[in-house]
This record gives C-alpha cells, structure tokens and sequence, in this order.
C-alpha cells in the first residue's frame, strides 16, 4: 500500500471518528443533564439513563482516542503526540488543534474523576465534573475550526443540530435550577401545598393536582405566626364549639 | 470479612431512585421518592449489585460501609 | 428535695430583671463537697445552687468570680483533665448527654491541634439556661473554656453565642477583664449564632463557622475527625463547660455529691410555670420531677425534654424523675432540662400544632424524609387541633412520622416524632373531642414561646 493512500485512510479514519466523537459527547452532555434534572427516557427505567451516560460518555472516549491515534499517525500532517494533551504545540494548524487538546485534557479529567467517583469524595467529583460545560464547547469549536468537513452540507446540518441539543439541554438545565425551590423554603412549600400528600415532593416543588383550598397555610403568609394561631382559634372556634363559621375549610 | 450494610448521605440525597432499582432486595422508595434502605447486613451475593447501586448513583449519596452505622 | 430558684427569665433570654428567693435550698443527701480543704481556696460550693450564686443578681465581675470559687486550677495534662471528668462522670448538658471525657479523648488523641467550641447557641426557644448562665456566670463558663482549649492545644477557642448585642457586649468585657488579669491561655473568639432551631446542632454550627450556612451535615467523617477548617473539634454546651471549671477546682468526689451514681451531678432547667411565667433553676439529676413543677389540678400535661421532648400526663410526671434513667423508658427525655406545665383550660393539640409548625419550618430543607414528612404531619396537626378533622388524618400521622423518624442527617426528625407522638398519646382525649365537633379548651392564647421560624435562606447564615 503506497504511502498516500494509507494516509488517505488514516486521514479519513481521523475525520470520521472526530465527527462520530462529537455526536457521541453532544449524547453525552444532554444525557448528563438529563439525569441531573431526574429526566426520564420513555419506556425505560430511572437507571437507563444514568447507565447511558456512563456508557456513551466511555464510546465518546474511544472514538476521541482513534480519532487521535489516527491522526498523529498519519504521516501526511505533522500532529506529535505531544499536541495531543498540550495546547498550541502543533506544527499543523495549532490554534484549532490546541483547542481539541484543551479538550482532551478537560476529557481526560472527567474521566479519570468519574471512574473514580466512589474514591475521590462527592464534593471533589462534582467540582471537576462541571468541566463538562467547558469541554463541550471547545470540542465544538475545534471540530469547526479544523474540520471543513462541517462548513457544508449535510455534516453542517449535524454540527447545528449537535449545537442546538446542548443549547436545548443547558436551558432546560438553567431554569430547571432556578426554579427550585432553595433549601429554607422547601418545608414551607410543603406547609403551604397541605393538604394534598400527592407523591414526592421533590426540588421542583410538589407535582400533582394543587389543593382545593390552601387558604389558611398560603405561602405569603407563613411568616405570621400570630395570625396562624388566630386562624386556628377564631376562625374554627366559637365558645367551645367546633362549628366552623361559614367560609371556612 | 465484617459485614457490609447500605447507608444513603440524606443531605446529598435528591431522590433520583436509581438504587432502588439497581437493588431491590434491599432498598425502595417511600412515598416522596427518597430510599427506604434495609440496614441488615448485605448477603454476599448481593454485593457486586450494592456496589453497582452506589457506584451509579448520580448524586454519588449511597455509601457501602462496613461500620456500625450511626449518625 | 428543693432546688435553688434563680433570677425570673422571660423566655428569649433577654436580660434578668430582678432577683428570686434567696433561700437556701438543699439537697437533702447529707453530703457536703470537700473544697474547704484545700489550700487557701475558698470552700466548695454546698449543695445546689452550683454554678450560679444564690441569690442571683447581675453578674458581679472577675474578681467576686474568683473571690467565690478560687482561681481557675489548670490541670497539668490532658490525661488530668479527661481522668476527672471521667471520674466525675460529667456528661453533655447540651441535650445529647454525651460522656464529656470520651469527647475529649477522641479529640485530644488524634494528633493535630484541635478546635474548641463553646457552645451556647440555645436554638430550643423554650429553653433560656445557657443565656441565663452566660449573662449570670460567664466567667465559669469561660474557665471551662479555658480548661478544655489549654488541655486540647486548640489551634482556635470559640464561644457560640445567640444573636444579642447586650450578651455579646457583656461577653467581650468578661474577656477582656480575664485578658487584663492574665487568666486566660487561649484567645477567645465570640461567634453570633443566626436564631435558628438546629444552629446549636454540632455539625450545623460547625459548617456556619467553616462560612457555610448552619445547617447539620452528614455525620461522616464526624465532627470530632473532621470539623472547623477541616480539624478535629470539640463541640461542649456552655452549661458543661461551667460544670467542668467547678470539677477542676472541687474534684470528681465533690461533683458526685448531687445526683445519682449513674447520672451524677446537677443540670439547670428552664422551667414554664402554668401561671405564664418561668424561670430557670438548678436541679440534682435525679430529682423527682414533682419537686421542680407544681402540678396539680391546673395542669393538664407536662412537656419534658423541650420540643425534641415528651408529653406527659401530670400523674405519669408526678411518678418520674429528672434523670434519662427515669425519663426514657417514659418516652421522654431529660434533654436542655426544658419543662412545662400546660394549663388546664388550653388546647394541647393547638399547642402542639403551633410548635409542630415552627419545628417543620426551621427544618434544613436537605434531606426528603424531613422537609416532606415535618410540614405534612404539622398540617395535619393543625387539622386535627380544629374541628371534625377528616378520618384519614391521624393514620397520615402516624405513617409520616414512621417515614420521618431516623432518616435525617441529624436528629430533628427524631425529635419531632417523639414530640407529636407523645401529644396524640397525651391529648388522645382531646383528639376524640375534637372529632365530635368539640374542644375543651376556654383559653385560647398561646402559651408554648414560638418565635417566628425561618423565612428565607438569609435566616441561615
């Protein structure tokens, strides 16, 4: 085989395995949202989408590891395998390719943090795993800068569409988190949603139907505690007689 | 070998329910979604699935240990 | 048995504002404390009052302090002091009753210098001791601060304080007297407590020192490992510390004197009397219940332990004791020594209510079983202290309250779950009435102090 055309291959093999790699790790962060937000996948049980996670995020690893192993071994462009993991340091185009060695260092972190996730401690874990939201975005702009694959046609449709899923799944994931209810009004929540046991409450604030008549606990007025107590005296009360007054629950 | 029991972090805890699902045998789920942990000893042939239930869960709050309990 | 009635209290704590009887109590054993004995020193205190003088009037100053008890004998290891508070058998009267010498080994043995906390943040609203004893006697409480951080070579010394200028004015004068004197070893930093319920929870206050929030952490590594700046600490109530600065200077034996010789010694109760008022008292563990209460037939029921406590009916309080050997069978607990008595004419399930409500608020809002299971049951609760509750509501209770108990980071569920089951035990009754349409009650004030329960995350930091 002349050395072209195993370039060629190579060459190709490196292409391919990038393009697959970026869709692989777009799966990877929507799934990971997912499963930060308690999303479901239809038909499937709560640990399918934790297990796809971990399990697509370990294909996205190896296809970035042929796609890079192909790359440096490709004769025709001068990638060392120190331009893998350290940015800027390539002969061939260094910006685009120092940006998929950010990435890869920020990979390499994610990995090794969550295969040992039960060892390192959770603080440590999750502190290093938001580096997810970093090493998206430079995965991305590395494969645009230095694949004109992606500029036209079809590949461009997909570069969009892997943009618009993260776009999607991190809006989902802010205002997920800004509509959680914060710690100190949690029992308040559940104070005011009485009755109604419904099933859980969780960050989200209580699901199921809202209660008939939630009059007397409402939110706004949780900090009264005088007029709770009136509310339980002189509103249901009349001389010793429990009658409630008319109006009340 | 001492014996080995489940125990959940309730702070870090958010009700996922991915471990009870993962290990039934030993943990479900009270009526809010949060885990019911049985705090019997775990049977040797349930530890490779206790392993995995802590391993997966996403809020890293299941624990295996091999202390008494306690809080 | 009698025990020495201290300075009137308004619950919150707020400054003493006048003097109690000044009789002199005793405790009926015939034993007396052997201090006169020893070289110079003033005599050992006789019988109770211990910690704070009787007749109690404003804190006097450094001077009475040490012209009353002698000067502050720092024991010449730590081995020493754990020895003695081993030998005394003093325990945490922080509520928890924790052996203090075991606390002080964990700490004192594992090898890096520790942090020391005083802990006097008194987030039970209905208890007022630890004020009291601060405002009335802080410089025992800063001698047993001294003892430990001096016994534990502790990296950093810190009284935990409710949020009030006028203590923590009174406070940084005591220690600036002591600094002037020369009696202290280890500086002493003063730390405002934000006024929640679970601040004084030992890894709440921890995580509010280390700049977080005060909310209670899961337990592993426990604070006594892993604490303040990532060091060992020692968490002590103010009450034991005073207690521990008696023993240095009296002696195990002298400790033992009061109390029993499972549960030695003597604790400070805060005491709600049916007729409105309270006052905080010093009582020998042990002592009958009967002899701290009035009882009688203008009281319906005993609240014994605080709001993590126990009620009692007055017949089965008038059988027991302060003491956990006494109260735990009972359901109860001896606990921050909180008692009242509930007024006949009241509303026990009203009352319960009201508290039950302001304990699901002041939950930390982290872990499910207890923000979900605390303001169900406290909903409930208020149905049930109104009319014709509907029939599901008491089997609700019950098996939130299963769901709720022992599945917090820390004990505020636990508690919870005693208190209220206690109350459907105790005001059984009143739940039968209450669900015909009636309800025994002819005085509907509130009577139990509730002070307004966290509104917002700022309430915690």
């Amino acid at each position: 085989m002349d050395g072209i055309t195993s370039s060629t291959a190579l060459w190709f093999a490196s292409r391919a395995t990038g393009i697959v790699a970026l869709v692989l790790l777009t799966v990877v962060l929507v799934l990971g949202i997912a499963v930060n937000r308690h999303g479901r996948l239809p038909g499937l049980p709560r640990f399918a989408v934790t297990s796809l996670h971990r399990a697509v995020s370990l294909l996205a690893v190896a296809f970035v590891a042929v796609h890079v192993i192909t790359a440096i071994a490709d004769p025709f462009v001068a990638i060392g395998i120190a331009a893998t993991v350290v940015p800027f340091v390539s002969h061939y185009q260094p910006f685009w390719l120092g940006l998929g060695a950010v990435s890869i260092d920020l990979m390499i972190a994610l990995t090794v943090t969550s295969l040992l996730r039960g060892r390192i401690g959770r603080r440590t874990w999750r502190a290093v795993h938001w580096l997810a939201y970093v090493s998206w975005p430079v995965a991305f702009a590395h494969s645009i800068g230095s694949g004109p694959d992606l500029w036209r046609g079809g590949l461009l449709d997909l570069a969009i569409a892997c943009a618009v899923a993260v776009a999607g799944a991190v809006i989902w994931r802010v205002v997920g988190t800004r509509r959680e209810t914060p710690l100190s009004q949690r029992a308040a929540r559940v104070l005011a949603g009485w009755p109604g046991s419904g099933p859980g409450h969780r960050r989200d604030g209580p699901p199921g139907p809202r209660p008939r008549d939630a009059g007397r606990l409402r939110a706004g007025r949780l900090h009264d505690d005088r007029l709770h107590d009136d509310q339980l005296r002189d509103d249901q009360f009349r001389d010793g007689d429990l009658r409630p007054k008319a109006g009340a629950r | 070998m001492p014996p080995t029991r489940v125990m959940v972090n309730p702070v870090a805890c958010s009700g996922h329910g991915v471990c009870a699902e993962l290990l039934p045998e030993l943990i479900t789920l009270d009526e809010w979604g949060y885990p019911l942990i049985d705090d019997a000893p775990v049977p040797p042939a349930l530890e490779g699935q206790a392993r995995r239930a802590v391993r997966d869960c996403p809020a890293l709050a299941l624990l295996l240990t091999s202390r008494d309990g306690g809080r | 048995m009698t025990a020495e009635h201290m300075t009137e209290q308004r619950p919150t704590g707020q400054r003493p504002t006048g003097q109690g009887p000044t009789g002199q109590g005793r405790t009926g054993r015939g034993r007396t404390g052997r201090g006169s004995a020893r070289q110079g020193r003033p005599p050992a205190p006789a019988g109770l009052p211990r910690l704070i003088p009787g007749g109690a009037g404003p804190d006097a100053g450094l001077g009475a302090h040490l012209a009353r008890l002698g000067p502050l004998p720092y024991p010449p290891s730590a081995d020493a002091l754990i020895g003695v508070a081993e030998a005394a058998g003093l325990t945490g009267r922080g509520g928890a009753a924790f052996p203090v010498h075991r606390k002080l080994s964990a700490v004192i043995g594992s090898g890096r210098r520790p942090v020391v906390v005083g802990n006097g943040a008194e987030g039970e609203p209905a208890s007022s001791k630890d004020g009291s004893l601060l405002w009335l006697a802080p410089h025992l409480v800063l001698d047993g601060l001294q003892l430990v951080a001096s016994a534990a070579g502790a990296s950093r010394t810190l009284l935990l304080v409710h949020r009030d200028a006028a203590l923590i004015a009174h406070l940084s004068r005591a220690l600036e007297h002591r600094f002037a004197a020369g009696t202290d070893r280890a500086l002493v930093e003063l730390v405002e407590a934000p006024p929640r319920f679970l601040a004084g929870e030992e890894s709440a206050l921890v995580n509010f020192i280390n700049g977080e929030t005060a909310r209670p952490q899961f337990k592993r590594p426990p604070v006594y490992e892993r604490g303040v700046g990532g060091r060992p600490t020692l968490v002590q109530n103010v009450e034991t510390l005073a207690h521990l600065a008696l023993i240095a200077r009296f002696g195990a034996g002298w400790f033992r004197a009061v109390g029993s010789p499972a549960e030695p010694g003597s604790m400070l109760c805060t005491v709600h009397r049916a007729d409105g008022g309270s006052h905080v008292v010093e009582a020998e563990l042990g002592a009958p219940i009967r002899s701290l209460l009035r009882l009688g037939p203008g009281v319906q029921a005993v609240l014994c332990g605080g709001y993590h406590g126990a009620w009692l009916d007055p017949e089965q309080a008038a059988r027991l004791s302060l003491a956990n050997a006494s109260l735990l069978p009972a359901g109860s607990f001896a606990g921050a020594g909180v008692l009242a008595e509930l007024p006949a004419g009241r509303c026990g399930l009203a009352e319960t209510a009201r508290v039950a409500r302001y304990l699901a608020l002041e939950s930390a809002g982290q872990c499910g079983p207890c923000f979900n299971g605390l303001p169900r049951i406290a909903g409930a609760l208020a149905d049930l202290a109104g009319p014709r509750p509907g029939g599901q509501v008491l089997s609700d209770v019950r098996r939130w309250a299963g769901l709720a108990e022992g599945r917090g980071a820390c004990h505020h569920p636990d508690g919870f779950v005693r208190f209220v089951r206690s109350a459907l035990a105790v005001f059984g009754p009143e739940i039968g009435r209450h669900a015909q349409g009636q309800c025994s009650a002819t005085d509907r004030r509130p009577f139990l102090p509730v002070p307004a329960a966290a509104a917002g995350e700022a309430d915690w930091s």
